[in-house]
């Protein structure tokens, strides 16, 4: 099967190489190998396979990666337009009233 | 303990102990999401005496009501609740060096999880996700390093177990930060594979993942599994629109009403239904092989084809403006319809980031309404011209 990909340029990730220690949790934890070890330092390889989940920031210990974490979900999005929450999407349940979601996709 | 947020501005890291319960849901006591598994819950098979007083015991195989219960939940009916009670469970014969894996409390990944260990005995930690599958639960944070450190010291974790390793699988990072759970309960977070059965190779190798272990993949089961909630729910708003088109295309073809109803409306109850077809099931079982990056245009084609296909069969005559009006009608109509729902499978994609759903609905929400707006009429408009 191809790779999905999915739009060029746009993901919002961003490595501050100074700050970096090599530790490589960030490697271990990204689902989708965007980033790489170069020498001691962590580099972007396919920023475009980004899917701002912001598994690699969240588990940095350094504070060397940046990234506006949210859920790629159309549905969501327009649930937000429309000032609601729930219904459509998978994530885009309201955890503290789960009886009231619509549809549950994963 | 800061991270930057998205404006670049220093945030106080969600998730620092020490800190009341996350939970808004637990008005009236502290901590009542901090109760022991209960022994009585109906996949539990009898219970274990530990030194925090009787676990669960559940087994790795699963039984025709737990399969019934993932069928139900995967084209939603009957999901309200479909959750097993956080806390501590023994699977098979657990003793103080059995590994722990920690899961969420949505029925399915814990099923997914025991399911994976055939033959294996572990403590599974379930965390209180709200019911929630761990990667939507970890995006939303209630699969996190506050909930996880809680949960490890409610149920004693250390008195179970001696060594201070604990597995969460790699969906769960982007809610857990490992050096954290380290620092605040003692215990070393090791994330496991991406796909539960992938385990026993994991655990095999001494808990080392292999790089496709690692990689979220969207195959064509992966694929092929979303498509029955999505297609219910599509189904009931198809139900509503149906019969409305139905009865206004008995006053837009060139006979009476009813035998217009009999011709057009007829066709145009099976437009809507390959329209509705085209975008939540072709597109996402073709997604790979469907032109452009942007879900929209990979779901504008699959109904603009399966709109021509359509018109082919019914052999439209495309010499009378009725015909030509209709049909220019049916593929703006149909084309929009699809690319909206597939639009809307972004959110059970496993590779869209937000700022690209973002950028991509920005230009094709209003092509899809200006597209779906004209279609409708021109549809109307036909009717002059019967
Ligand atoms: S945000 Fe997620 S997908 Fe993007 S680099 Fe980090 S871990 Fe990988
Ligand atoms: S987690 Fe942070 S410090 Fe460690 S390798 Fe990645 S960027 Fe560098």
């Amino acid at each position: 099967m191809r790779k999905l990909s999915y739009l060029k340029n746009v993901a919002t990730l961003t490595v501050d190489e100074a700050r970096c220690t090599g530790c490589g949790a960030c490697l271990e934890v990204c689902p989708h190998e965007v980033l790489r070890m170069n020498g001691r330092r962590v580099q972007i390889q396919d920023k475009d396979a980004c899917m701002e989940c912001g598994a690699c920031s969240r588990n940095c210990p350094a504070g060397a990666i940046s990234v506006q974490v949210g859920v790629g979900c159309a549905a969501a999005v327009i649930n937000g337009m429309l000032g609601r929450s729930g219904a459509g999407c998978c994530c885009s349940i309201d955890p503290d009233n789960p009886s009231s979601q619509g549809p549950r996709c994963c | 303990m800061t991270e930057q947020d998205s404006t670049g501005k220093k945030v106080n890291m969600q998730g620092v102990f020490p800190m009341a319960p996350v939970s808004s849901c637990s008005p009236e006591s502290p901590h009542p999401e901090m109760m022991p598994a209960r022994l009585d819950q109906p996949f539990a098979e009898g219970f274990m005496e530990s030194p925090s007083g009787r676990i669960p015991r559940v087994s790795p195989s699963l039984r025709t009501e737990d399969r019934i219960g993932t069928i139900k939940a995967r084209i939603g009916v009957g999901r309200m609740v479909y959750t097993v009670d956080p806390g501590l469970y023994a699977l098979g014969e657990p003793d103080r060096n059995s590994p722990v894996l920690v899961t969420a409390n949505y029925k399915m990944s814990f099923d997914s999880l025991r399911g994976a260990l055939l033959g294996r005995s572990a403590w599974i930690l379930v965390l209180d996700t709200k019911g929630i599958n761990v990667w939507c639960a970890a995006g939303k944070g209630t699969f996190g390093t506050e909930e996880l450190v809680l949960r490890i010291a409610a149920v004693g974790l250390k008195n179970i177990v001696e060594h201070k390793d604990i597995i969460l699988p790699q969906l769960g990072a982007p809610g857990v930060a490992a050096h954290l759970v380290k620092k605040l309960s003692g215990f070393r977070v090791h994330y496991g594979p991406i796909r539960a059965h992938d385990l026993p190779a994991y655990l095999d190798a001494g808990m080392k993942a292999t790089r496709q272990m690692r990689t979220k993949t969207f195959s064509l089961k992966e694929r092929a599994v979303l498509i029955p909630i999505e297609l219910v729910g599509t189904l009931r708003t198809a139900a509503i629109i149906i019969p409305i088109m139905f009865l206004v295309s008995g006053f837009l073809g060139s006979k009476d009403f009813v035998p217009n109803l009999l011709k057009d409306g007829v066709f145009t109850a099976a437009a809507v239904l390959s329209a509705v077809f085209a975008g939540a099931v072709l597109t996402p079982l073709l997604l790979p092989y469907l032109p452009g990056r942007a879900f929209s245009v990979k779901g504008f084609s699959a109904g603009f084809f399966t709109a021509l296909l359509l018109l082919f069969l019914r052999g439209i005559d495309m010499g009378s403006l009725h015909g030509v009006l209709g049909g220019s009608a049916w593929v703006l109509m149909m084309s929009a319809v699809s690319a909206y729902l597939a639009m809307n499978f972004t959110g059970a994609s496993t590779y869209t980031s937000l700022s690209g759903v973002k950028k991509e609905m920005r230009w094709a929400l209003p092509v899809q309404i200006g597209a779906g707006i004209s279609g409708i009429c021109l549809w109307l408009l036909s009717g002059f011209f019967a």
